[in-house]
């Protein structure tokens, strides 16, 4: 019996003892139920977060119990909040010291465009300068709502595989860096 | 409180006094020059009767077009002894005018001068530390002032370092 015919019949060649699959496909598994995140909360979707984080919703359910307050021990930095010019170097900081990989959430409209804050103060979206996985529509979301991109961030870490994961940062920071270029005042 | 106030100001502090106007408001209200409020704080403090020991508020008005000179500054002093009671006073500066500090007097002072300066662009003399308090600081512009946009000037400069993401990090 071949090493083809086993992979093609996952989980009864060997009985249940033994299982065949690949590499990406275990270490995806693994990190997908456990994505510990960084609450970067700077706003009223922190609240949010901790009602998320809380026995009523629990956000534990998904493998992502453990709010890290190290970005060092982080999986992924959720960004609860609105983003002035003076926290942005802050917040770049901070997504630079998180271990790959990582994945970044934005969470609410804030965060997410500016929101109602169309000011002289307030970064309009953090995707101006960090590549952002989800986005988390609502001001602020409901606890559904973080948990389902939570959910839809553990179908795409499981699905989606180390080499694409490597692609996919390199087409976001190409993006931003173009979409940004015009938009230096010096 | 009013009268007394008024008493101590036009016996002793008369010189200072910039003009006598009736403002429409429940807090008594006394315009003072520039260069006596550090005397005139002083005095209203230091005064066994009326004790204006607290510093309630310090805060700036810009009257873009509206008023000359432009900017007031507002002092809301209160007086716990005295059934709390509050008193304003108003400086009229021009922009570009230098005006006292009054940190000597009380220590409190120090952090809404710098707001002040922060956000409308008026120098205190004499103060420990004139540096920008809130905004970054590179900003530029002082964004209180009626004639600054909401939106700012295109506000990239301030992290202009960030916008370029290197791939090999």
């Amino acid at each position: 019996m071949g090493l083809t015919d086993v992979l093609s019949k996952p989980g009864q060649a060997l009985g249940d003892m033994v299982q065949v699959t690949n590499l990406d496909a275990v270490v995806n598994w693994g990190q997908s139920y456990s994505l510990w995140p960084y609450p970067f909360a700077t706003a009223c979707c922190g609240i949010e977060f901790m009602g998320t984080a809380c026995s009523d919703n629990d956000i534990a359910r998904f493998g992502a119990e453990r709010p890290s307050f190290s970005p060092r021990q982080a999986d992924m930095i959720l960004v609860l909040g609105t983003i002035t010019y003076k926290m942005a170097p802050v917040l770049r900081e901070i997504y630079d010291q998180l271990s790959e990989p990582k994945y970044v959430i934005s969470v609410g409209a804030c965060a997410s465009s500016g929101g109602m804050f169309d000011t002289y103060g307030v970064v309009q979206g953090i995707d101006r300068f960090l590549p952002v996985d989800i986005y988390i529509p609502g001001c602020p979301p409901r606890p559904e709502a973080i948990m389902d991109a939570l959910l839809k961030l553990q179908q795409k870490v499981k699905t989606q595989g180390l080499e694409n994961r490597r692609q996919e940062i390199k087409r976001k920071i190409e993006e931003i860096n173009e979409r940004n270029r015009p938009l230096i005042i010096k | 409180m009013k009268e007394k106030v008024e008493t101590l100001l036009n016996t002793k502090l008369s010189k200072y006094i910039f003009k006598t106007e009736t403002v429409s408001s429940n807090i008594p209200t006394f315009f003072i020059k520039s260069e006596g409020i550090v005397p005139v704080v002083g005095a209203l403090k230091e005064d066994p009767d009326l004790k204006f020991d607290f510093l309630n508020d310090l805060t700036a008005i810009d009257w873009l077009g509206k008023k000359e000179p432009r900017f007031e500054i507002c002092y809301l002093l209160k007086s716990p002894k005295n059934k709390h009671s509050r008193i304003m006073l108003k400086v009229p500066v021009e922009e570009g005018e230098g005006i006292p500090s009054i940190v000597s007097v009380f220590k409190g002072a120090n952090w809404p001068e710098r707001e002040i300066f922060d956000l409308f662009g008026l120098e205190f003399i004499n103060h420990p530390m004139m540096d920008r308090i809130i905004l970054p600081d590179n900003f530029q512009g002082h964004p209180l002032r009626k004639d600054y946009p909401l939106e700012g000037f295109g506000q990239d400069y301030l992290i202009s370092d960030l916008l370029q993401i290197h791939k090999e990090d």
